[in-house]
């Protein structure tokens, strides 16, 4: 096939919002596909856990309307990678609710097709048994029955075969449940015929929007066209530019090896890539070696409920406090478990942070402090939110009024910013299943709607 | 001596997965790549006392001259977002990293 396939990415995120001139600029020229990705793991184990998104309802809408009222009146796919933010059931469906009210709203038609990504508990304990679990790194714990069995949330990462089925089956909209990022950027190229090395290379640049630009945003649109021997990036907004080195140095971002890459059923090698301006602000890649696995493994993740939270925020001026602040933070903490000798210590921790003196670092921290001030966040995660927030009261009371050796403001240790100060943060969640999965026949069902 | 981020043209942290944290050193002269890259300093024993780690923590730290740059991959003591984590995207991590003084004067 000769033709240049065209695939537009509008935002390196679902709901981060980009100028509308941008894509419409990209819509110009023939597109063949129109594709975000709205998952990541970046945030946390939260959203998978507790079912929830990352972006707001209306600002996921606000995206999808202008991808939808360019795409769908002229026939360009639309396909969005790990819906919702996870990619499990619930963000799916999330993510089908604002679409359908799109289509309603702008009187459009549109086959819509749907690939789930969950796994029940029953498959990954089968899969277990038959020893097609395998670990990922050496600090990640083995995958046990109990953890399996205390994660009700579990998707996979699909690659693009699924994908590149739905296209085949004529749909005009794809949700993909969770994906591996550069997935369904990869399908649109693969459907086409194009190299699956290139495929995926651009679609690894392209998930996150105009990143690859300088300056780089993931909130602006970026075009990415394959020929048969290379691929094209280009930015849609004048005021960036792409150069060999922004997408050279792109290529690195949020992975561990800076040319290796594992993907569902393969490795991408771009260590023999060139990266070339063919003319101004149009970086032309060649090189990147797609190599099939022997055999096809895909990632899982799953959140479990560890704990509940709550937590205080208080900033701290006395000086002489601060001079000696850790050593008055374990006096407290040592009271608040003194109070409470009658509940076991294995049912709650009790933290502090200490933000300008090593909050972000925490014992890594190599400066010496030499501040005035100090903000400092103390939690409580215990078995229970009631239980939680009874001992953070007592850390706050006995925090606020501890007498130091050698204190003069006998009045009170901490200033809060608000009235109440003690927060409900509600579940606090750990990724308890990040493994790598042999796969099993098809793995990730498509449903047409 | 010169700090590495005075060198660099980026210099990041990011998780690479929830049990992850990768550094990222870009140049935009070849220059001070190269000589980044042949002072010595950027080994695993830098990586191990910048950051408190053991050795087997380290799972790459890979140069790559196409895009003048190295990445150092680091396992996680906490895993994202979960109990005790401080940096849930492991966005500021890089710090330590970015103060690493750098032998700038000619040989000889």
């Amino acid at each position: 096939m000769n033709t240049d396939i065209r695939i537009l990415s509008p935002c390196g995120m679902l709901g981060y919002g980009f100028p509308e001139q941008s894509f419409l600029r990209g819509m110009d020229q023939e597109i063949h596909g129109i594709v975000v990705d709205a998952g990541s793991t970046d945030a946390g184990p939260h959203k998978l856990g507790a079912g929830v998104s990352i972006v707001s309802k209306r600002a996921a809408k606000k995206d999808l309307d202008i991808m939808i009222a360019g795409g769908v009146p002229r026939g360009i796919p639309i396909i969005i990678g790990s819906a919702g933010g996870s990619g499990a059931a619930k963000h799916v469906n999330w993510t089908l609710d604002i679409i359908q009210e799109i289509l309603q709203e702008r009187n459009l038609q549109a086959n819509i097709s749907v690939i789930w990504a969950d796994f029940t508990q029953e498959e990954v304990v089968q899969a277990r048994r038959e020893g097609r679990i395998h670990g990922l790194s050496p600090n990640i714990p083995p995958l046990d029955e109990a953890a399996i069995r205390e994660t009700n949330s579990i998707v996979a990462q699909m690659g693009h075969e699924p994908i590149v089925e739905a296209l085949h089956g004529g749909a005009d909209i794809i949700v993909c449940g969770r994906a591996y990022d550069p997935s369904p950027f990869a399908a649109i190229g693969i459907y086409h015929g194009k190299d699956p090395g290139l495929s995926y290379h651009l679609g690894k640049i392209l998930e996150c929007g105009a990143l690859c630009a300088e300056p780089g945003t993931t909130k602006d649109s970026i075009l990415g066209t394959i020929t048969d021997d290379a691929f094209l990036v280009q930015s849609l907004n004048p005021a960036r530019k792409c150069s060999p080195t922004s997408v050279a140095a792109h290529t690195f971002y949020e992975k561990e090896h800076p040319y290796i890459l594992h993907g569902p059923g393969f490795t991408l090698d771009l260590e023999h890539c060139r990266f070339e301006e063919q003319k101004e602000g149009v970086v032309r890649v060649t090189g990147s070696r797609f190599i099939p696995a022997d055999t096809y493994n895909i990632k899982l993740e799953g959140a479990r409920l560890v704990a509940y939270r709550t937590f205080v925020v208080a900033g701290i001026r006395d000086p002489i406090l601060i001079g000696k602040l850790e050593e008055v933070e374990a006096l407290v903490k040592q009271g608040a478990q003194d109070y409470y000798s009658d509940i076991p210590e294995s049912d709650y921790s009790i933290h502090f942070y200490n933000y300008g003196i090593n909050g972000v670092l925490g014992s890594k921290e190599l400066e010496t402090f030499r501040g005035h001030e100090v903000g400092v966040m103390f939690e409580v995660v215990a078995k229970t939110q009631e239980l939680a927030s009874s001992l953070c009261a007592t850390v706050r009371s006995t925090f606020l009024h501890y007498g130091y050796e050698g204190r003069k403001s006998t009045a009170g240790n901490l200033a809060f910013p608000f009235a109440p100060s003690d927060i409900e943060f509600g579940p606090v969640y750990e990724f308890s299943v990040y493994h790598l999965m042999e796969m099993s026949g098809e793995s990730f069902r498509i449903e047409r709607i | 001596m010169t700090q590495l981020g005075q060198l660099a043209k980026v210099l990041r942290s990011k998780n690479s997965g929830p049990f992850e944290l990768t550094l990222d050193v870009l140049f935009d002269s070849e220059e001070n790549y190269r000589m980044v890259k042949a002072s010595g300093r950027i080994t695993k024993a830098t990586v191990c006392e910048l950051y408190g780690i053991a050795e087997e923590q380290i799972h790459h730290l890979v140069f790559f001259d196409q895009a003048l740059g190295f990445k150092i991959t680091i396992s996680r003591d906490i895993s994202s977002g979960t109990v005790g984590d401080r940096d849930v995207y492991g966005a500021q991590q890089h710090a330590p990293l970015m103060m690493l003084a750098i032998d700038t004067a000619e040989e000889g």
